[in-house]
């Protein structure tokens, strides 16, 4: 066998570069989260009033349920043509006098990104918030190639002034409240009015003052991209705070990089997405600023104009054919606001860039189930994800489908058999036999015996041995009936179901 | 082999030969049920909702509301595209200076601009949303990013009720800015503050013929 | 006179070990309306916590078991929104997985015969009076996978509402998970933990005597925690109520 793969095969996201892994575990990391009552409340807080915006634009559009249908055959239908659509689309962008490029993945687009901006001779850039370049860690890569990267998005800000991890997709600061901002801007940024105070409007006024030299003075921007229309060449970034608009305007160079299924087919899917997006994420009927370009406009913004098209693990969550859907994702966030899980632990505890249910599919498929095989277990399976989801992935389904990938691999390995995997099999050989099963049911009584604990004039558990004392932390276990149900029928019930 | 063929590699081999192609379903709302007057006054409203000032007026009542809406703005410089219709300014006083940008401006001088005054290529009611072309009425994308305010006259025939009209008016080879609104966030505790780095102050004129 | 309904009762293996005081109410509530109730002995468990924990190879003999032994039924009756859930969207999948097209296609079939207690009540015997008398204030706490994956909707408030002496107090954030999860509660103890806390706090809110719904594994979570707190509020599950009379109060 020989070590280089066929330049077919799979590739996912290296290691050691950009943020699709964590250090530990989601259950390690989501218990520190979870000690912290001031992060809890700040997400809380927020997670609850964004969903109630988010329901309400929701509900005054009659079509929502045809939106999404179509939202979700749109997407699907890319997937299934996505060498076309990209051939497209470089097509159109180069006609258009853009630059398109192709990085395989985290390492090369970094590389790409840091030689374009030092063919113009700067030593720094601005930067719109784009999931892509958080994913591929840019930032870091530019330093070492001594470039400044300067975040300009408000929150983006916040975090990297903090030298912070961002930890949600949409409201990446979500786990700051306005105190807490008030005083990073008194540490991080010079020249600052020592009077400032924790309003909002006085915060955002001083990002404003902090940013708008900045600005003017840019000759390099980089950008992700929220859609890519590849009958027409035309690139889309939908923002708020007009600091996308500086970026996209001002500057000589833009640089856009953007994972290779932001393709969409056709200019008239816009009209689905431009709807579908900002009602599902910042609950609003329409986003404050959307710009679209198509290449280098003559005479109105930049002159050099480049596309970045990554991959970094995406060709190997297209070769599974369950998991794919995860590629449909147009990164409102809806899902992270309405999990009961993202919500009390937040975005930090899933390692990555990507948190919450989409997060939990996504990054373990970008890095290859190995390394990150805790995250498909943090979910509940409750469903709320695939409910709001305006592009209807079936978040639960490929939860279910990665954890018995990771079971796979696991055996593959030889990690199991584990007390876990042992316990299964039992269960399962059991029960596929219902002699062997009542049998078992029946001395499963002895297990009243293993409560170690016991409330006895209660009849109840309170602490099981083994793994099962997880349970019983918080919770009493149920105790055992004198009689199970079966045998109640067996002594009641002829066979035929008649009374005896 | 070069990262771009192995990436469309990559893709071929991921999705097969024969992957199936779901058609796509369009039996959502394309056109709204508004008539052209109903359809003005939802834009009306729903741009007022994200804090933008709505003034109505006739064509020939523009020139003297940009006016008065200068006046009580204390503007003192104005920029505005060549193509602009140029009797709107006729009741400007003298006292404010007027830049017409032929694409000279460098963005200091515009930094230094109070306001601007455009047209637009389009309005979408159901979501209050005017959106620019850089035709020559709204000039390039610039004039209208950095001056902190911003006043949009919408004529009454570029207004349509849905988002699938409006792009199905626009042409996607020219540089287009949706805006609906005032630029805003909501980074800090999802409290949503109106003014971070685009115009603070978003003035809409819809302007009936006649 | 039109015939009797047959059911067939999957009771669900948690049921028949742990709780089978609301197998013999789903009985006899579906009784009291004029079914004839079958317990097919050969019934174990249909695979849900296998399939949901990822161990999908050792959940093949488990489907084949179900389907084999309720595949001659015409309506198959569960208390429990989950298991159906299961038996619905992710019996023939598992199948699929396992090469066993033949199953897939025959487990297919029986998920379109196999309803929730609820369902079966409201949709095909068209009742929501079920006779039933409870005089408590009951929240009812929907579950997830009645809620979503079955969009049961209303009909359990819908035959609540119809109980004699029962008074339905609103739970707030009904609709968020309790935090059971299966195996997510052990692999996942504190945020399980955490949610659980808040939807107990949200049941105290409402001052009901009974916390109700209609999955045994939820209740058994909620009310593992509520007996923990000894917080005088019972767990109580909706078949349950719904077999209560005045004669007879469980
Ligand atoms: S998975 Fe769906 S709901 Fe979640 S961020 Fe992506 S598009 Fe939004």
């Amino acid at each position: 066998m020989s070590d280089t793969p066929a330049p077919t095969a799979p590739i996912h996201a290296p290691a050691g570069v950009g943020m699709l892994r964590g250090a530990r575990t989601f259950p390690e990391a989501a218990r520190q989260a979870l000690g912290d009552p001031q992060l809890r409340h700040n997400l809380g807080h927020a997670t609850a009033t964004i969903r109630e915006k988010r329901a309400n634009v929701v509900a005054e559009v009659a079509d929502w349920a045809e939106l999404r249908n179509a939202g979700e055959a749109i997407k699907s239908a890319t997937m299934a043509t996505l060498d076309e659509q990209l051939i497209r689309l470089e097509h159109q962008v180069t006609a258009a006098g853009g630059v398109v490029h192709w990085a395989s993945d985290a390492d090369s687009a970094n590389e790409i990104v840091a030689r374009l901006v030092r063919e113009t001779g700067s030593r720094e850039v601005v930067k719109v918030k784009s999931m892509a370049t958080q994913e591929i860690g840019l930032n870091d890569a530019l330093a070492q190639a001594g470039i400044d990267a300067y975040e300009t998005d408000l929150a983006e800000l916040i975090v990297q002034l903090g030298g912070d991890l961002p930890s949600h997709i949409l409201v990446p600061a979500i786990h700051r409240n306005r105190a807490e901002i008030r005083n990073l801007f008194l540490r991080a940024i010079p020249d600052i009015d020592p009077g400032l105070t924790d309003d909002p409007r006085a915060l955002a006024a001083a990002a404003r003052r902090h940013l708008r030299q900045r600005f003017l003075a840019a000759k390099v921007a980089v950008s992700g991209a929220n859609f890519a229309v590849a009958e027409t060449g035309t690139l889309c970034v939908v923002e708020s705070e007009g600091n996308g608009r500086m970026c996209l305007t001002l500057p000589d160079t833009l640089i856009t990089v953007m994972g290779i299924e932001k393709v969409v087919p056709s200019w008239r899917d816009l009209e689905v997405f431009l709807q579908l997006l900002p009602r599902s994420s910042t609950g609003e009927r329409m986003n404050p600023y959307t710009s679209l370009w198509t290449g280098a406009h003559r005479g109105d913004g930049p002159r050099a104009v480049h596309l970045v098209l990554l991959d970094n693990g995406r060709t190997s969550v297209l070769a599974d054919q369950v998991g794919r859907d995860a590629l449909n994702c147009i990164r409102c966030s809806a899902c992270l606001n309405v999990c009961p899980v993202y919500q009390r632990t937040g975005g930090h505890a899933y390692g990555s860039v990507y948190p919450g249910p989409i997060g939990a599919i996504l990054s373990p498929q970008l890095t290859g189930i190995e390394h990150n095989a805790s995250l498909p277990y943090a979910s509940t399976l409750c469903g709320a994800c695939y409910d709001v989801c305006p592009v209807k992935i079936d978040i639960p389904s490929i939860l279910v489908h990665l954890r018995a990938q990771d079971v796979e691999v696991k055996r593959a390995r030889r990690d199991v058999p584990t007390p876990e995997s042992v316990a299964m099999a039992a269960a399962a050989w059991t029960m596929t036999d219902d002699r062997r099963w009542s049998r078992a049911q029946r001395s499963s009584r002895l297990a009243r015996l293993v409560g170690r604990r016991r409330d006895k004039a209660r009849g109840l558990i309170r602490s099981l041995p083994g793994p099962l004392a997880a349970w019983t932390v918080a919770r009493d276990a149920p105790r055992p009936p004198a009689q199970t149900f079966r045998e109640w029928w067996a002594r009641e019930r002829s066979s035929d179901g008649q009374r005896r | 082999m070069t990262a771009r063929e192995a990436t469309l590699a990559r893709i071929r081999a991921a999705i097969g030969d024969a992957p199936s192609v779901p058609a796509i379903p369009r039996d959502y709302r394309v056109r709204g049920d508004l008539e052209a007057g109903a359809a003005a006054s939802l834009f009306a409203q729903r741009a007022a909702e994200y804090r933008a000032a709505v003034h109505h007026t006739g064509l020939d009542g523009v020139p003297a509301l940009i006016a008065t809406i200068l006046a009580s703005a204390g503007d003192t410089r104005a920029v505005v595209p060549t193509g602009l219709p140029a009797d709107w300014l006729a009741e400007v006083p003298s006292s404010v200076l007027v830049y017409t940008d032929d694409g000279g401006m460098t963005t200091e001088d515009l930094d230094a601009v109070d306001v601007v005054v455009t047209g637009c290529a389009v309005a979408i009611a159901e979501t209050g949303t005017v959106v620019l072309d850089g035709a020559p009425d709204q000039g390039r994308r610039v004039i209208t990013l950095l001056p902190d305010h911003h006043i949009c006259v919408v004529s009454v025939d570029r207004i349509v009720a849905t988002v699938p009209e409006g792009l199905h008016r626009l042409d996607p080879t020219r540089p287009l800015t949706m805006i609906s609104g005032p630029s805003a966030t909501s980074d800090i505790e999802l409290t949503r503050v109106e003014g971070v780095h685009g115009p603070r102050n978003l003035d809409v004129i819809i302007a009936t013929a006649g | 006179m039109p015939r009797r309904p047959r059911v067939a009762l999957f009771v669900t293996c948690l049921v028949d070990t742990l709780f089978p005081d609301v197998g013999k109410a789903t009985v006899a509530v579906l009784e009291r309306l004029g079914c004839e109730v079958v317990f097919p002995v050969k019934q174990t468990c249909c695979g849900q916590a296998h399939i949901n924990t990822g161990y999908h190879r050792d959940a093949v003999g488990l489907v084949r078991k179900f389907v084999t032994t309720f595949e001659d039924f015409d309506a198959i009756v569960a208390p429990s929104g989950s298991c159906i859930g299961s038996i619905r969207h992710q019996h023939s999948m598992i199948a699929e997985k396992a090469g066993d097209g033949g199953l897939a296609a025959r487990a297919r079939a029986v998920g379109t015969r196999a309803f929730e207690l609820s369902e079966y009540l409201v949709d095909q015997l068209g009742v929501t009076d079920v006779g039933a008398a409870y005089p408590h204030t009951v929240a009812y706490h929907p579950t997830c996978h009645s809620l979503r994956a079955l969009g049961v909707g209303e009909r359990p408030l819908a035959l609540l509402r119809s109980v004699r002496g029962l008074q339905l107090i609103e739970l707030p954030n009904g609709d968020q998970c309790c935090g059971f999860g299966g195996t997510f509660a052990v692999k996942n103890a504190d945020t399980s933990v955490a949610m659980l806390t808040d939807k107990m706090t949200d049941v105290l809110s409402t001052g009901a005597e009974v916390c109700a719904a209609s999955d045994s594994s939820c209740l058994m979570h909620i009310g593992g925690g509520l007996s923990r707190l000894q917080a005088g509020v019972r767990t109580v599950h909706l078949a349950e109520i719904l077999a209560a009379t005045e004669d007879a109060a469980p």
